[in-house]
């Protein structure tokens, strides 16, 4: 059966690792400013984070944290999925590259934003920096369903298609952001 | 494991209202990708394949459901029409797949009819999860395009493991500004129809429609069935919006979904590729293929007829499969010519009779996304 091995939180510009205080950033900071802190914190020499859009940020930066006892080396590449959710999807990436496009005087829709108004790009993107070939998965819920999301990790893993996984919430709306996310397998 | 048999499905697109109708159109040949010129999508003209929204409005008068709602709820009724199973059953679980959602009520226009919270996918699911009474929280999957896909897949294993006992697996995207816009911005919507496989290919066109495919434990009555055989997902590792130069997730998936399937490569009789035309993706697909020594199975792909339909995709295109297998036919790539991907493929030309047992699905999607399922017919 299934091991919860490592799990993290992020809210409040705070970082738990097993509900240890990991991490902490004035709370007036921006996410953009958090982000940035946390990330030069782990010391990872990793340009393409500055890249990504925040939520993916918050994705990845939460699965660094997860990893950084590498429980993932005990597997190959192919049996590591990373099924994780939310419920804004990619929403305020979403809105900016909206409003780079709805006035045709104004119009200039960017490849960079767009690429990232998928909610999955954040799943590629822990997938480029791990090596991760498994499985994936990206449900949208209302409220984060740990359970369900272990149901889907623990069938994947019953029917042999992978061994371990992330999993996980990582959601951001326009004034609130929240990552829940484990190691499993 | 239970076995799992495809009982009911619903394609609504640019060629028509239901499977029935998209399958005579794709038979004989036609495409539903035009030349529009609509500032209200693009400020030049452009290419797509548009569903006939007049038609939608009469069909389903309903302005409190948006254009996406209204077509995944017309997809899924008609296809519950071809299936035995109670949609408003708990034994039964909807899935929904799709990128983008209600994401044209972000244009203020239309923001104002409706409540904020429709933009939101989980709210898309819970809205065609309520209008057919189903109890069963509702299961949204949104994964680029490989969604339709990866979403019966989904399906398929929580049938197999006793979970639930049938699913309305519905999926849509519509085209919008929104969509247009960011792949006009990467440069990789072609000028033209798209040309899948061709030499000369130069980018995808887009298409909306909604699909449906109903799946049960419960075997349906005619001696010839389809079977869910197996599936897969993977991923490339290696760029967010480039496939790998390897095929590596396409391989991969294929690998698994034909081990769970237990055949061999041998076995598959056609496979339907994601084929979206554009120069990387289709060389991607031949890499995997011939990874895989598959390069002379006969394979298509849908993008020519409807272009592509984002989060409906893999569903339609699923369905177009599940009607070549039990017509035993073999339909065209509409805009292929000449050949053109990096490795060969058997390409297929003109639509032909061929006996078809195990088929393939393939698809691939931003994220470096990759998914695969198995068909296969039985006769008892």
């Amino acid at each position: 059966m299934t091991t919860k091995r490592t799990h993290i939180t992020i809210r409040n510009n705070k970082i738990f690792k097993n509900g240890v205080l990991f991490f902490e950033a004035a709370p007036y900071l921006t996410l953009k400013d958090f982000l940035k802190a946390a990330w030069k914190n782990l010391k990872v020499k990793y340009p393409k984070f500055y890249k990504m859009d925040e939520v993916s940020k918050l994705g990845v930066l939460a699965a660094e944290i997860l990893l950084i006892d590498e429980p993932h080396k005990a597997f190959n590449e192919e049996e590591v999925g990373v099924i994780l959710s939310n419920a804004h999807s990619t929403l305020v990436t979403d809105t900016e590259h909206w409003n780079s496009v709805k006035d045709d005087s104004n119009f200039f829709p960017s490849p960079a934003v767009f690429v990232y108004t998928l909610p999955n790009i954040m799943v590629g993107e822990i997938c480029i920096k791990h090596k991760f070939k498994g499985e994936n998965a990206f449900f949208i819920t209302e409220q984060y369903d740990a359970e369900m999301i272990f149901q889907h990790f623990n069938l994947l893993k019953t029917q042999n298609k992978i061994k371990a996984a992330i999993g996980g919430w990582v959601d951001q709306s326009q004034d609130d952001y929240l990552v829940e996310m484990f190691w499993a397998e | 494991m239970k076995q799992v048999y495809f009982t009911g499905d619903s394609i609504i697109s640019s060629l028509g209202f239901s499977s029935q109708e998209n399958f005579n159109q794709l038979k004989n040949g036609i495409t539903g990708i035009r030349k529009m010129n609509n500032p209200v999508f693009y400020p030049e003209p452009f290419i797509a394949s548009l569903i006939d929204r007049q038609k939608v409005n009469v069909l389903f008068p309903d302005d409190q459901y948006t254009l996406l709602e209204k077509i995944l709820i017309l997809s899924v009724k008609d296809a519950l029409k071809s299936s035995y199973v109670d949609i408003s059953s708990g034994k039964t679980v909807i899935i929904l797949s799709t990128t983008k959602g209600n994401i044209d009520l972000l244009d203020k226009s239309l923001a104002a009819r409706f409540d904020k919270q429709r933009v939101l996918l989980w709210k898309l699911g819970e809205m065609i999860a309520g209008y057919f009474g189903n109890p069963n929280k509702v299961r949204v999957i949104s994964n680029a395009c490989i969604s339709g896909v990866l979403a019966i897949n989904d399906a398929a294993m929580l049938l197999q493991n006793d979970i639930y006992e049938n699913a309305v697996v519905v999926g849509g995207d519509i085209v919008s500004k929104f969509v247009l816009s960011g792949f006009m911005s990467f440069h990789s919507l072609s000028p033209e129809p798209c040309k899948p496989f061709d030499t000369n290919r130069d980018g995808l066109s887009l298409g909306e429609a909604a699909g449906t495919v109903i799946l049960s434990v419960n075997p349906p009555k005619q001696n010839e069935k389809l079977l869910f055989a197996g599936g897969a997902s993977a991923n490339d590792a290696n760029h967010i919006s480039g496939p790998s130069r390897t095929g590596e997730g396409s391989y991969i998936a294929i690998k698994k979904a034909l081990k769970e399937a237990e055949i061999e490569t041998a076995n598959i009789d056609h496979i339907s590729a994601h084929g979206t035309a554009t120069p990387y993706n289709d060389d991607m697909e031949s890499i995997a293929l011939s990874r895989h020594n598959m390069s002379s199975i006969p394979v298509n792909s849908m993008k020519g007829f409807w272009g592509h339909t984002l989060g409906a995709a893999g569903i339609i295109e699923t369905i177009a499969l599940l009607w070549e297998m039990k017509h035993n036919t073999l339909i065209q790539t509409k805009g292929f010519q000449e050949a053109g991907t990096v490795e060969p493929l058997n390409v297929i030309t003109q639509t032909e009779q061929k006996e078809l047992n195990y088929c393939l699905k393939m698809a691939s999607g931003f994220g470096g996304c990759n998914a695969v399922l198995v068909i296969k017919k039985v006769n008892s």
